[in-house]
């Protein structure tokens, strides 16, 4: 992306409260210009994180360096960052024009610069006018763009957003994030965007740190994440996932033989140093990827029998719950409502065939 | 089918009882400025004649306007120290951990429910034997010291109530944690400032018990006051004095609660 690909970095950043680990030893490196997401379930840490950014709580452990400078001695008001906050934190007794001005003052800008910025500020985010008007004034969204505007004016090295989003209604969100990515797009300030929606951090990242109790278990991006999880906590956490327990029989040419528990005798491409003979593993599998027929298919994928247990209709796609003799869960499948699978009939409890094909298994280390 | 919501529905017996309740609590006080026009010495019914001469007797009397003085001075010092510490103090309290924070704010709250008589004899006792002659600063100090657990506790209600991000908030933006206090902290709990002012005020205008051990030769208006129900013929007087006051304190709360209502409607349209 950029030459400077350590432009924030972490290393070895703990943060205790009394007994409490609220982060656990995370390094980790983020470049210029990326719009880096922490996600991750409520208590993960990765607020604890963003503040340790912003300044407002210092590492138990560890250093953060932004830019190439240790931070741990720089208070918030003099780091390169800037922050928007989960309730955007807009100064009630101040309007609109004076909260972005807020901050300028401390930049020892002239009085005119300060006037042109804000107007500019203001057209940035689309609220042209609303200069005189007071946060109680001012719908949920339109919150959100002036608590954007007042820490982008700053222009900031480091821009971080604490669940901006969270407080919209789901449209006004999906609307948000689309003008979110334009404008880190424009902007090329390098933001770090805490939320624990996993669709949100999908659609908006460069790359994502996925965390739980203080840890980040994957650190790539979106499709990677999806495509490639290293562990079923993060298959588990990021879209829905089918979970098969197996054996490695065998290791050959980059292609292990599996015994499951369901899906019987299988292979699939090996790529991982976990994948040797006599392992016990976890085979995964994502909904959209298995194929649901009436009669099993003559193009050698492989196949399963089961009994359609329920289906939930989600607009786009349909989700069958197919159950499988020797698994405790049902198999997820999910059909792009298009048509070109509705020609058989899928009531519940019709018999029907699982097909997959080998390349889209997943192979997982047990936890 | 009724019009107004079952939890809204009027009740007589009700309003019986709020009339009775505003009668026990006004009346009282209404008979204050009726026997201040009653053109007699003394404090009896039937009544004798319309007169302002107590009125006229009342601003003549010059120890009364040095009392009153003495007491607005007490009470306006007294409020402004109680009210700064109360400031600090429910800013430390509510926004950093301080160990043993629990002991310290019971101690500091502690003069609410010791009795006034015995701080009273306490620090008579303490002042003589430091060697401090009794004056009206004894009696500040005094007053300062039982209106700090108000002050307090009306402030930490106010810094409680407002978002701590706010103040991240303006860190963030640059601000140094003084420019924020000003900046942010201090118009934001401005009206809890305002509020334990007034309390403070009202507090030491009134107190008696302390001021009364600890005032040397210059009274405090309760002071004059109760000096005076000794002389049967001044009490007039008092009256139209206390009527007065009454009148002073109303027109301060409603101008108060106006400007509070005018703010109100004036930052909040539409709702």
């Amino acid at each position: 992306m950029t030459s400077n690909n350590d432009f924030v970095s972490l290393t070895d950043v703990s943060k205790h409260f009394g007994s409490v680990v609220a982060v656990d030893h995370l390094s980790f490196t983020i470049s210029s210009g990326e719009f880096f997401s922490l996600l991750g379930p409520s208590g993960c840490g990765k607020t604890t994180l963003l503040r340790m950014l912003a300044g407002f709580e210092s590492p138990t452990t560890g250093e953060i360096y932004i830019d190439g400078a240790p931070m741990s001695e720089v208070p918030p008001h003099h780091r390169p960052t800037n922050m928007v906050f989960q309730n955007y934190a807009i100064f009630p007794h101040l309007n609109v024009r004076a909260n972005l001005a807020y901050g300028l003052r401390y930049d020892k800008i002239e009085k005119a610069e300060v006037g042109r910025r804000v107007e500019e500020a203001l057209e940035m985010v689309k609220l042209p006018g609303f200069g005189n008007r007071r946060s109680n004034e001012l719908s949920g969204g339109e919150r959100q763009r002036v608590a954007l505007a007042r820490a982008l004016i700053k222009r900031p090295k480091v821009l971080l957003l604490d669940e901006p989003l969270g407080a919209l209604d789901k449209k006004l969100r999906e609307e948000m994030q689309l003008e979110l990515r334009a404008l880190q797009e424009s902007v090329g300030i390098t933001f770090i965007f805490v939320t624990h929606d996993q669709e949100e951090a999908l659609s908006l990242s460069t790359r994502i740190a996925v965390m739980t109790r203080g840890k980040a278990l994957q650190v790539a991006s979106p499709k990677d994440l999806y495509n490639h999880p290293v562990s079923v906590e993060v298959a588990d956490f990021i879209g829905q996932m089918n979970f098969v327990e197996a054996q490695v029989m065998d290791v050959r040419n980059g292609e292990a033989v599996l015994d499951t528990t369901g899906l019987g005798k299988i292979t699939a491409p090996a790529s991982s140093d976990f994948v040797q003979k006599g392992a016990n593993i976890i085979v995964a599998i994502r909904p959209e990827k298995l194929i649901l027929s009436a009669e099993r298919r003559s193009d050698g994928l492989g196949a399963v029998q089961g009994t359609i247990k329920t289906s939930a209709y989600l607009g786009d796609r349909d989700h069958f719950y197919v159950s499988v003799d020797g698994c405790e869960k049902p198999f997820a499948v999910a059909i792009a409502e298009t048509g070109a699978n509705s020609d058989q009939s899928l009531d519940r409890q019709s018999i029907v065939w699982l097909s997959w094909a080998d390349e889209s298994l997943i192979l997982l280390p047990r936890d | 089918m009724t019009e107004v919501a079952y939890i809204d529905r009027p009740s007589r017996a009700l309003y019986f009882y709020a009339i009775l309740y505003l009668g026990f609590l006004y009346i009282p006080v209404l008979f204050l400025p009726m026997f201040s026009f009653n053109d007699n010495i003394y404090i009896a019914f039937p009544l004798k004649g319309f007169t302002t001469k107590w009125y006229v007797e009342m601003f003549n009397n010059q120890p009364m306007w040095a009392a009153l003085n003495n007491s607005l001075n007490v009470a306006c010092v007294s409020a402004a120290i109680a009210t700064l510490l109360g400031l600090l103090g429910a800013k430390a309290v509510t926004r950093y951990r301080i160990p043993g924070e629990k002991p310290i704010i019971f101690v500091i709250m502690l003069p609410m429910v010791v009795p006034y008589i015995i701080m009273g004899v306490a620090l008579l006792i303490l002042i003589t034997r430091l060697g401090f002659d009794l004056s009206l600063y004894t009696v500040t100090m005094a007053h300062v010291l039982i209106s700090v657990p108000f002050a307090m506790a009306t402030l930490i209600a106010r810094f409680e109530g407002f978002d701590q991000a706010l103040e991240e908030a303006s860190v963030d933006l640059g601000a140094s944690p003084l420019s924020t206090f000003w900046r942010v902290t201090l118009p934001l709990v401005f009206p809890g400032v305002l509020a334990s002012f007034l309390l403070c005020f009202t507090i030491s205008f009134d107190e008696f018990i302390m001021a009364y051990f600890l005032a040397g030769t210059d009274p405090t208006l309760p002071i004059f006051i109760w000096s005076q129900l000794r002389f049967p013929f001044r009490l007039p007087g008092v009256l139209a004095l206390g009527s007065l006051i009454l009148v002073v304190s109303f027109v301060v709360v409603f101008i108060s609660q106006w400007l509070r209502r005018y703010r109100v409607e004036k930052t909040q349209p539409g709702i």
